[in-house]
């Protein structure tokens, strides 16, 4: 059975009021290893439906939701029945509307979209020849590559039929020489790893691996700090999934206004920098409409289906919008934002490249990455964490050797208030939240006063 | 172990062909050059139940249905996930693992063997008394929103948010060897997390349940397992005390460290500092290495004399409890820190062979059925002192300290060795009293300075088995459960950081 005739099965099978089903069609493939040998690798097909059945009418409809594996139209009928007895026996949705309605995309009877193993057929050889040289060069390689395809298909009781091809590919790769006290990193988002050259990997390792053979002790502090592109994704992805529009209304996030609303409208910081999401930007294209398996603070299943586009987030330096369902816009009278599996930092005006931004700086440290970051209050959303696998002080325009670790407490929104300098944007990899989002375009950040709590001595 | 035959398995999972695919993979596996192969056959529920303000936010409810077939052939892993089934679609599977096995070889050098195991062949089912499942979701959603209305009442409270997780395991696991395991595992994890706003400044504090996950069911909310009345009338009042209470002054304070809290400690800093795979390096570019490597075993002192620390897959109620592991593994039980001192750590056959060790201590584990088993935490635990004291005297024993209880932010560097971690209410002990709560606190350390600074263990009336639903590790990311036991425990000039203080400019 193919996925838009589970969807048409499932619907055709619907015997309550309202309901939306979608179907995602799910291969992946990957490479592990570590000290210049595999250590694992798969590959791996699924198909899964979600069920979204909605029992009553007007203010007491109320939702079910069933997902499972299918493998075959028996199951349709059990996730279906599944999905609907649980709608009975639920109280009303508060985030309850009517379904979206349209039209039948013309793909969305084409097939799904399959990856394999093939995808390293450039890249797996390559890497081999990598394993090689590092061997003789006595620096080791830790690392992993993934590939993963999604085609999803939705369709509802109103008509609406959509379907959309999601590719996903990550690389990450660890350096580590001198009995594994040196250490960087280096990672790529990928649509299909043909732009992934293995030469530029090489060449950064062995350059950021040079920079450590001086090695400089340095105590807790504020730093100036250069956060390259993956750093500040991570922050900034963060603070991202804390944008719920209705807990800030609420009174429970960063972005409520003492006394009662939120904190649009506010300049969060004097640099002319810009956070938006949108589903066209190029190199991380990602679904333009809705996909809820799930309602929360800025999901809602009966927004399934809704259409996306660009929406800045911060404009100018100005608080501009939060995570918006239909249901939380029309409680917090906002527009309506939904969240999009995408998210971009642009700084009007900075073109220059990281390496300038290392020529210009005076004394500063270079991370490479951050890592373990949890929140630690909610109210300034301070945020703590570990840098990894490379801090590097900068003196006079240089980079002059490789520093310990540190903890670091600070908040993502704080810290925009003290951003001096910036890169040009460019699609990077967040490597903390890489297993739950990939799509982000970021820029080197200069900040001011960045807090090193304690140091780690991790290496 | 609990139950042994076949009725203690869910009907529709025992009702797949499990034994025909197996068959017929591990024959497609044998035929193909394999000299390890395993099919695995899973099938994981998993109900979500989610109240903002006890109004219905959402309920989900997930079912995982699918296998793998790993296999070694020529030294090398190879292995392949799908849902496909009939035979031939087992065939078709097994073949592309074999062809990845094939593939990869070229960039292995280190070429796989597997630590010894006997063959073994039964049924496991966890420690529960009813199945979540078997509960109407009407009867799941009144108590939650019965007691959700109560946390919302109390004056003070301003939102309430609640969930509940239950998840249903079936695994079906057979190799080459004639190994053949069927087992059932049912966990839970309620939780209610409550919010107060100071309406004028907008200052607001939340606290949650310290009630743990646990490997129980449905009676772990309506049975005598926990005080579920207690902590939910305490709740609110602590919350806006919290709210009211003086920002600790940073510093080095004696902490005596309430279980609830202590067990995720015990799981960052020992934990999973003791995972061999790590210690080795396999985790190197995601979760990260140890400080604790194997030259070390034998002689490196974790923490204070008064330490011991045993790893087992074995405890009742235990979320990392099992029969067998995804390798077909005996569980066990094991010392990882005796004395003070690191004597032992957490394998899988591929680990444990590489190092010498004549078998695994079975920790292979996979959270679904498209992920490959890879070491996973045993329950991890504190042994508690046999003739230790109350908390109660525990804290009439320190002069001028902290009372830390929940577990609440959590973080540590990738080697192992600097942590932070806050909680969920903290009071101060002043001669041995309580003497109300403070905030803004959070407790940083380096390990082996914090065990070692470790003063008094409590008696086995201290003791509690915490845990964790969603512990992460591994290339695809994999989520495992697993749990905790800790007894109170007093630590010496801990440093104590105000967390306000850390995000002021």
């Amino acid at each position: 059975m193919r996925p838009h005739e589970i969807v048409e099965t499932a619907l055709a099978q619907c015997t309550v009021d309202a309901m939306t089903v979608i179907c995602e069609e799910h291969s992946q493939t990957n490479l592990r290893w570590a000290a210049n040998t595999l250590t694992t690798n798969g590959v791996m097909r699924s198909v899964d439906m979600t069920v979204v059945a909605i029992a009553g009418s007007g203010k007491g409809r109320a939702a079910g939701v069933a997902s499972a594996s299918v493998a075959d139209a028996s199951d349709v009928a059990a996730i279906v029945s599944r999905a609907e007895a649980a709608a009975r026996a639920s109280d009303p949705s508060p985030d309850a509307g009517d379904l979206i309605a349209g039209s039948i995309s013309d793909a969305f009877d084409t097939a799904p979209e399959e990856t394999s193993p093939d995808v390293f057929a450039q890249f797996a050889p390559a890497l081999g020849d990598w394993f090689g040289r590092a061997r003789d060069a006595k620096f080791e390689l830790f690392g992993f590559a993934e590939h993963e395809m999604t085609t999803t298909y939705l369709g509802n009781t109103a008509g609406l039929r959509l379907r959309h091809v999601q590719p996903t590919g990550r690389l990450e790769i660890t350096g580590k020489s001198d009995g594994r006290k040196r250490s960087t990193w280096v990672g790529r988002s990928t649509r299909d790893f043909l732009d992934i050259d293995v030469d530029a990997l090489d060449t950064e390792v062995a350059t950021q691996l040079g920079w450590a053979e001086r090695s400089i002790a340095l105590d807790p502090g504020r730093y100036e700090v250069l956060l390259p592109p993956s750093a500040v994704a991570d922050l900034m992805v963060y603070l991202y999934w804390n944008n719920a529009a209705r807990d800030a209304a609420e009174g429970r996030t960063v972005f409520s206004r003492p006394g009662g609303g939120t904190r649009i409208g506010d300049q969060l910081t004097e640099s002319p920098l810009s956070l938006f999401s949108d589903p066209a930007y190029p190199g991380m294209q990602c679904s333009p409409f809705v996909v809820a398996h799930a309602s929360g603070s800025t999901d809602s299943v009966y927004d399934n289906g809704l259409p996306l586009q660009r929406t800045a987030w911060i404009d100018n330096g100005q608080l501009a919008a939060l995570g918006q369902t239909r249901h939380s816009a029309a409680l917090t009278s906002g527009a309506l934002t939904p969240m999009v599996d995408n998210v971009a930092l642009e700084v009007a005006g900075a073109n220059s490249s990281t390496a300038d931004l290392i020529a210009s700086t005076e004394r500063g440290l270079l991370l490479t990455t951050l890592w373990y970051i949890r929140e630690v209050d909610a109210q300034t959303l301070l945020l703590t964490g570990l840098t990894r696998d490379g801090v590097y002080l900068v003196e006079g325009g240089e980079v002059v050797g490789a520093v310990n670790n540190f903890r670091f407490n600070e908040s993502p929104v704080d810290l925009l208030s003290r951003v001096v300098g910036a890169s040009a944007t460019e699609v990077t990899l967040p490597r903390e939240w890489s297993d739950f989002f990939t799509r982000a375009a970021m820029p080197t950040l200069r900040v001011a006063d960045f807090n090193m709590s304690t140091v780690s001595q991790a290496s | 172990m609990s139950v042994h035959t076949q009725d203690a398995i869910d009907e529709e999972f025992r009702s797949l062909p499990l034994q025909a695919l197996a068959d017929a993979a591990l024959q497609a596996a044998r035929d193909g050059g394999a000299t390890y192969a395993a099919f695995r056959m899973e099938r994981i529920l998993g109900t979500s139940i989610r109240l903002r303000d006890a109004d219905v936010e959402g309920i989900n409810d997930t079912e995982d249905v699918g296998y793998s077939i790993r296999v070694i052939v020529d030294g090398t892993w190879g292995f392949a996930a799908d849902v496909g089934r009939s035979p031939a679609a087992v065939v078709r599977t097994t073949r592309r693992a074999l062809d990845l096995a094939r593939v990869s070889a070229p960039v292995n050098t280190e070429p796989v063997e597997l630590a010894p195991e006997p063959v073994h062949q039964g049924i496991w089912r966890s420690s529960y008394e009813i199945d979540p499942w078997s509960v109407p979701q009407e009867e799941k959603l009144a108590l939650l929103q019965d007691w959700s209305r109560r946390l919302l009442a109390a004056p003070g409270i301003d939102h309430v948010d609640t969930s509940l997780f239950a998840v249903k395991e079936n695994k079906f696991y057979a190799d080459l060897s004639g190994t053949v395991t069927t087992q059932q595992r049912v966990r839970m994890f309620p939780e209610f997390d409550a919010v107060t706003i100071n309406a004028d400044t907008g200052a607001f504090e939340t606290m949650g349940t310290i009630a743990p996950p646990v490997g129980r069911g449905w009676e772990y909310l309506t049975g005598p397992g926990y005080d579920w009345a207690t902590e939910l009338a305490a709740l609110p009042g602590w919350l806006v005390d919290k709210l009211n209470a003086p920002s600790v002054e940073p510093g080095r304070y004696d902490v005596v460290i309430d279980p609830s809290n202590l067990w995720l400690t015990i799981h960052e800093s020992i934990g999973h500092a003791t995972e061999l795979d790590r210690a080795l390096g396999y985790e190197a570019n995601y979760a990260g290495m140890s400080f604790a490597t194997p030259d070390k075993l034998g002689t490196l002192q974790y923490g204070s004399s008064i330490m011991h620390i045993t790893g087992d897959r074995t405890v009742e109620n235990g979320l990392s409890s099992v029969g067998w592991d995804d390798e077909g593994v005996q569980a066990q039980s094991f010392d990882i820190v005796k004395e003070g001192v690191l004597v032992g750590y957490q394998l899988d056959r591929r680990i444990a062979s590489r190092v010498g060790y004549e078998r695994s201590n079975g920790c292979a584990f996979a959270d679904s059925p498209g992920h490959v088993p890879i070491q996973r935490m045993a329950n991890v635990s504190l042994q508690p002192a046999v003739n230790g004291p109350s908390t109660e005297q525990m804290i009439a024993d320190v002069e001028d300290g902290l009372y830390i209880v929940g577990d609440k932010s959590w973080s540590i560097d990738m080697q192992r060795y600097n942590f932070q971690f806050t909680g969920q209410r903290f009071f101060r002990i002043k001669s041995g009293q309580l003497a109300g709560q403070v905030k803004d606190v959070a407790y940083q350390a380096t390990t082996t300075d914090f065990w070692g600074s470790m003063a008094v263990v409590g008696g086995p009336d201290t003791y509690v088995l915490g845990g964790a639903f969603n512990c992460g590790k591994a290339q695809p990311g994999q989520v495992a459960p697993v749990s905790h036991g800790a007894p109170s425990a007093t630590f010496t000039a801990v440093n104590i950081l105000n967390t306000a203080a850390e995000g002021a400019r």
